[in-house]
């Protein structure tokens, strides 16, 4: 099968120089995309079908569709890839940056040239050292080849493109916190409208596109929407980048077609369970996505589908729950990460959070109460999308809230028990 | 007009807001926190929660917040909804759960917003088990205390701080609920309105410092619709008094003037009034000898000399109010009457008060200052001299990109992406002054030049706009170049505006200011004019009275002179002792009428302690020309009487006849009225004495006041009869009227279920409107629109250097240029020690940039400064504080030879 995001991976682990890269047909899409008005490119773009990978799935094309383009058009315009990588569970974005930084490089300028960018920053999160390392180098070749900086291979289009490194906060992988970040602002959300395609960095019209939509672009650019949604087993276009953590024979990544079902990829790919190990349950695709059980194995790996079972294809990284592990301990372990991120803006994420994880540290403790548990189930009715000021707490409520669906008689048991029962 | 509906009922709105202004526009009762009518929406405490229907067959709907909701035709919202009330209701509890139980020692108890929407919503029970978290607090001042356990997060403190304020020193720290408000390490705020964040924090996070060193609840608190003293822009404010000390100034909502806020000068300048240094009892002194006198017997004693004399002089002044002005004007007669300032004063303010009354300028008032869209200002440091023009300046500062989030239909009230589209655009604003301003960082152009050179440029302006007006025969290119910048922007402006002031003394910038404005009329733009005088009555006084002080010296000189009278008015602040000394050695008799020690006090052989503004009932006239009336908070204690009182009655024991018709506050008022045709509406201000709502006068004190027994039960148990006031509709105890009186005569905002100042948004029609029934006070003057204004044609020479002079020049202190505010120990905290700035080019000249301290004689009196350089100071000039104690007021400006120490 074809894998053309991660083609160019080495197998030692190192990466490819720019020069390798171009004998591999790099920045071959960018000399054809030059060629082409931006308005092609976007609707080549829409016609693939390429869905974003950040995890909300939003259809690419159509967000570059609302830039507002053309010689009246605000200007400076500006372009982002959204490298912060912080969902738990997720590392395709590191593997992609790690493994073909000029990939990246090389579809970051041929989606800023689509939008008529003037300047491009990746946004990269602090802890990824050896990504920011080497995206640097491929950037700084790039201007040496002049794929970078004032009239590209002797366009008349001219870009410039930054590295900005994080301060570390997983609200900031939000589009409008990461532009608020970027601005020299408080890593906050806005409000919306506007959205930051019509009024972002600094009031201007900006793009924010996750790292693993911008490696598709170069490839439907050189090959076509046709030969891109052909990569699919379902209508959302190309390949993804699945992966699995937890107790299985073979964590790891894979790329596969879009629309691989659960149970291929965890068990053909990743080996199955550990002996002696169960399948308890899965978050499909990060924290952020609800629990799926065993009943859910064949469904399609693309949004459409994971939709449909209530969950989400998220970052399409798996994390498994084995029937060793205790649900309230791992959901414990999430809902304190989510506490700690809240940004401190909104009321009901800022001190429910902190309330939530509180009560599960208490029900591991052995000191929960049975009122715990209404105000837990309050909790994931509460923090809802429009109750909320951004998305972070209803997504935080979705393992919860499916923890204590489909694992409800082991929240029960801590209370009533007074301990965790999977501790001796 | 937009149709919204509400629970199923149709309302018709203004348009351009959004439902939650709507709605409490409308009278409902949604609770919020972070929205606020100055600083409108962010949507971040999700407080103003509503259900939202889709149409009038959705029953489902779904949770918005009203605060971020347009209110466009057929928008639709249940507040009542069950699933609102309940998410409302979880929200209280999620603000309560680090929330510490301090009500009964907190300082906002009773006037606490979040007291308040907490019982709004109807959450009781705490659920929550765990530890609360708790913050380390800074000391931020001598202003504000900091109580940062408090905190519900609403955003407001750093909102309003940075982006209305303009300050950058108060900040956000940490995440989740752990977020902290606060200075990256302690240290006095520096923004100069910060004291506002007492009444902008919704709990008892920041609070006024002042009043917690005598504190008292707001319901024990007796209060007055009265005017801030400290400046000439008549800030309307509620001073609070307890036990006969004042305890607080806040903030009275005028939508003209001041609007929600105050700067921190009029704020925490009020302790004067409980200073040690009040006179207290009236005294008669004689060379050695000193008597304290009962007051009945002074005032006959002083009848006595009126009634032995045949020249009596009468020296007023422009911090005391038009009536007690005016009754020591009739006491001695109008030709006998002087206004209490130097010569070089007196002539700036009259062409000033010319300006005003013979031309087609608008004169802007403070919230017209916040909606123009180009600023000139020639000369006057107005963030220290009138501060809230700077504040009204920021808000200008947005006025001309606001078309940018226009275009994108992004609505004003949406704030944040409001001002994310506009980014760093300004209106244009020049700023022309002798030194930096703070203000400088929101200017298009600075020019620093002396004060006839700002002049010059302002005259040039005007030529650029207008070919006729006059122009400068020997303009250099530089400023030829300047003056088209600023012209070119003033013409293209909607709403231009053109700021100056008395600080400099120089009649010149007026005029220059003058003809910019006088331009830009005649060539069909509608402009502002802002003239920024010292005082709070100078205005009043410039409309009063043109002969100076030093003309007072001359009649003294001229002879003889029985008497002198001193109304509230230090002279030393306005001449030079020289001059001072001619009065009082040419007069037998001094009598001066003040309420603090000062050095005229000194001269004085018979002293009459006056009453304080807050102590008094009075009409004060704004810059604007806007005539606004102060009455007393609390009866001064003792022998302190009002000043039109003494000479009332000093006037009744003398048999002039003119003070029979003073027989209380409206007598006096009405006489002014009636006799001078400029005051002819002082007395439609505010209802007259025997106004009575439903039979009922207006309470001073609120409903809840206590311990009116109590606090004598020590002395005796009787019920005392409460003191009567026959001078206003307002009475000295908490019964009477009981909903909301004409809004001149509003004690202190309160609704039911309303105790904070939010309460405000129940007495406007609309939210940040005009109080129901119109704001007070009454604008004098109006532009005389036949009038076409005259270009002054004297345009001053050009600023020539001499050798070993420097041209000393004062510059005005927020804090402590002031006099009676300077008294305050919260104020004298933060004045500046006395200082000379030089330009290091000029220190280099006269050879004294080794030193660190200089000597200069002004007046007569030498001073040791501390000596300070800057580039931006032009050369051949040197700026001092002004009104510093002991720095001589009117030796400035002046060219003095510098000695090295």
């Amino acid at each position: 099968m074809e894998k053309p995001l991660t083609k160019n991976f080495k197998t030692d682990g190192s990466v490819c120089s720019l020069s390798e890269y171009e004998k591999r047909g790099g920045f071959q899409a960018l000399r054809k995309a030059l060629k082409m008005p931006p308005g092609e490119i976007q609707q080549m773009v829409t016609e693939s079908n390429l869905l974003g990978r950040g995890g909300a799935g939003f259809p690419t094309g159509k967000k570059w569709g609302f830039v507002p383009m053309g010689k009246d058009a605000p200007r400076p315009k500006y372009f982002a890839v959204n490298a912060d990588e912080m969902e738990p569970g997720s590392f395709k974005d590191r593997v992609l940056m790690e493994g073909d930084p000029n990939l990246i490089v090389e579809g970051t300028i041929i989606s800023s040239y689509a939008t008529e960018a003037q300047a491009a920053y990746i946004f990269i999160r602090w802890g990824y050292k050896l990504s920011t390392e080497r995206m640097n180098k491929a950037i700084a070749e790039a201007y040496e080849k002049n794929y970078l900086g004032r009239n590209i291979m002797g366009s008349s289009y001219s870009l410039d493109m930054y590295i900005h490194t994080s301060a570390g906060r997983y609200m900031c992988g939000e589009e409008s916190s990461l532009i608020n970040a970027l601005g020299g602002k408080r890593g906050i959300p806005r409000t919306k409208p506007p959205y930051v395609v019509t009024c972002g960095l600094w009031g201007k019209p900006s793009v924010v596109d996750n790292v693993e939509t911008i490696a598709n672009v170069p490839h439907i650019v050189s090959n076509g929407a046709k030969w891109f949604k052909g990569l699919s087993l379902t209508e959302e276009g190309g390949t993804k980048i699945y992966g699995v953590s937890g107790k299985v024979k073979k964590p790891g990544w894979w790329e596969l077609p879009m629309g691989t079902a659960i149970g291929e990829v965890i068990q053909e790919y990743a080996g199955g369970m550990n002996d002696g190990l169960q399948l308890r349950g899965l978050l499909p695709g990060g924290a952020s996505t609800s629990f799926l059980t065993e009943e859910h194995l064949d469904t399609k790996m693309d949004f459409a589908s994971m939709a449909k079972t209530g969950s989400g294809l998220g970052t399409g990284t798996i994390t498994v729950l084995d029937d060793e592990n205790c649900p309230v301990g791992m959901v414990n372990n999430l809902e304190s990460f989510f506490a700690r991120s809240s940004c401190g803006w909104c009321t009901p994420c800022r001190e429910g959070l902190p309330w939530v994880s509180r009560i599960l540290n208490s029900m591991e403790a052995g000191k929960g109460e049975i009122s715990d548990l209404e105000i837990l189930r309050e909790h994931t009715v509460f923090l809802d999308t429009g109750h909320t000021f951004c998305a972070l707490a209803p997504c935080a409520m979705n393992p919860l809230r499916s923890a204590m669906q489909y694992f409800g008689d082991d929240f029960k048991r801590h209370v009533t028990e007074h301990r965790c029962p999977w501790r001796d | 007009m937009p149709t919204i509906f509400v629970d199923n009922k149709p309302y018709m709105v203004s348009p351009g807001q959004n439902m939650l202004q709507a709605c409490l526009s409308l009278g409902f009762d949604i609770p919020y926190y972070c929205w606020h009518p100055a600083l409108n929406s962010v949507g971040a405490c999700r407080m103003c929660a509503v259900k939202q229907f889709k149409d009038a067959n959705d029953t489902k709907g779904k949770i918005v917040m009203s605060c971020m909701t347009p209110a466009n035709d057929g928008t639709r919202i249940s507040i009542d909804d069950q699933d609102a009330v309940k998410f409302r209701k979880r929200i209280s509890e999620w603000l309560m759960i680090n929330h510490p139980h301090d009500c009964p020692v907190c300082d906002e108890g009773g006037e606490c917003h979040l007291q308040d929407m907490t019982l709004l919503t109807g959450h009781v029970y705490r659920r929550y088990r765990f530890d609360k978290r708790t913050h380390t607090n800074q000391n931020l001042g001598p202003f504000i205390t900091h109580e940062m356990n408090r905190c519900i997060q609403c955003y407001r403190c750093v909102r309003y701080y940075n982006d209305y304020a303009g300050g950058r020193d108060l900040g956000v720290f940490c995440w989740h609920d752990h977020v902290y408000f606060g200075r990256s390490k302690d240290g006095v705020l520096k923004s100069q309105f910060a004291g506002n964040l007492v009444e902008i924090c919704p709990t008892g996070v920041f609070t006024d410092k002042t009043l917690a060193r005598h504190y008292t609840r707001k319901w024990d608190l007796q209060n007055a619709p009265s005017i801030c003293p400290h400046c000439s822009l008549g800030c309307n404010t509620i001073p609070g008094e307890r036990y006969g000390t004042l305890r607080r100034i806040r903030n009275r909502y005028n939508s003209h003037v001041n609007g929600y806020f105050l700067c921190d000068r009029g704020r925490f300048g009020y302790e004067f009034v409980n200073s040690g240094r009040r006179i207290k009892r009236p005294f008669y002194r004689q060379a050695k000898k000193f008597e304290l006198m009962a007051k009945d017997i002074i005032v006959e004693k002083i009848s006595e000399i009126i009634k032995a004399s045949r020249n009596v002089i009468g020296i007023g002044s422009p911090r005391a109010s038009l009536e007690s002005n005016y009754s020591l004007r009739t006491l001695v007669g109008p030709h006998r009457f002087y206004n209490g300032l130097s010569e070089t004063q007196t002539q700036v303010l009259s062409t000033i008060t010319e300006i005003l009354k013979n031309s087609p300028l608008q004169s802007a008032s403070l919230s017209q200052i916040g909606m123009a869209d180009a600023v000139f200002i020639l000369g006057e440091d107005v963030s220290n001299s009138a501060p809230m023009i700077e504040l009204a300046l920021r808000q200008a500062a947005l006025t001309k990109p606001s078309v940018i989030p226009e275009k994108m239909h992004i609505e004003k009230w949406n704030d944040y992406p409001f001002r994310e589209a506009i980014g760093q655009e300004k209106s244009p604003i020049y700023i022309a002054t002798c030194n930096t301003t703070v203000i400088d960082e929101i200017a298009k152009g600075t020019y620093r030049a002396s004060p006839d050179d700002i002049a010059r440029l302002g005259f040039a302006v005007a030529h650029e706009i207008d070919a006729q007006a006059p122009a400068i025969g020997d303009i250099s290119k530089e400023m030829k170049a300047i003056a088209k910048m600023i012209a070119e922007d003033l013409k293209a402006a909607q709403r231009p505006l053109v700021i100056s002031g008395t600080m400099l003394k120089s009649r010149s910038l007026i005029q220059a200011a003058a003809n910019v404005a006088y331009a830009l009329e005649k060539t069909g733009k509608k402009p502002l004019i802002c003239f920024a005088p010292e005082s709070s009555n100078s205005i009043g006084m410039g409309l009063l009275e043109h002969k100076s002080i030093n003309s007072a010296v001359k009649a003294a000189e001229r002879g003889p002179v029985d008497a002198v009278i001193i109304l509230e008015n230090d002279i030393y602040n306005h001449v030079d002792s020289d001059t001072a000394e001619q009065i009082f050695k040419a007069v037998k008799n001094i009598i001066v009428i003040d309420s603090m020690r000062n050095q005229t006090t000194l001269r004085a052989n018979f002293v009459l302690p006056a009453a304080a503004y807050a102590e008094s009932d009075g009409t004060f006239v704004n810059n604007e020309a806007r005539a606004q009336r102060f009455f007393k908070v609390f009866v001064p204690a003792g022998d302190i009487k009002e000043s039109w009182q003494w000479f009332r009655d000093i006037m009744l024991g003398a048999g002039i006849s003119e003070a029979d018709k003073w027989k209380n506050f409206d007598g006096i008022v009405n006489d002014i009225a009636s006799k001078l045709p400029v005051f002819k509406d002082i007395n439609k201000i505010t209802p007259r004495a025997d106004f009575r709502i439903a039979g009922q006068k207006i309470p001073r004190q609120p409903h809840r006041y206590s311990g009116r027994t109590a606090m004598y039960a020590n002395i005796d148990v009787r019920e005392h009869k409460t003191i009567e006031d026959n001078n206003s509709p307002l009475s000295f105890s908490m019964e009477g009227f009981d909903g909301r009186p004409p809004s001149s005569l509003i004690t202190h905002f309160w609704a039911p279920s309303w105790n904070s100042v939010q309460s405000v948004n129940k007495f406007q029609d609309e939210i940040a409107g005009p109080l129901r029934g119109g704001d007070p006070g009454i604008k004098l003057i109006e532009p005389q629109q036949q009038a076409a204004g005259e270009y002054f044609k004297e345009i001053p020479n050009g600023f020539k250097i001499n050798d070993d002079e420097l041209l000393i020049l004062p510059a005005a202190h927020v804090f402590g240029s002031e006099e009676q505010s300077a008294i305050s120990p919260s104020i004298a905290e933060l004045a500046p020690k006395p200082y000379i700035t030089v330009n290091p080019a000029d220190a280099e000249r006269l050879v004294i940039n080794n030193e660190c301290e200089i000597e200069i004689t002004l007046s007569g009196v030498t001073h040791l400064l501390g000596l300070e350089s800057s580039t931006a100071i032009p050369n051949g000039i040197a700026i001092v504080p002004a009104g510093l104690k002991d720095l001589q007021w009117d030796g400035l400006p002046v060219r003095v030879k510098l000695k090295r120490r």
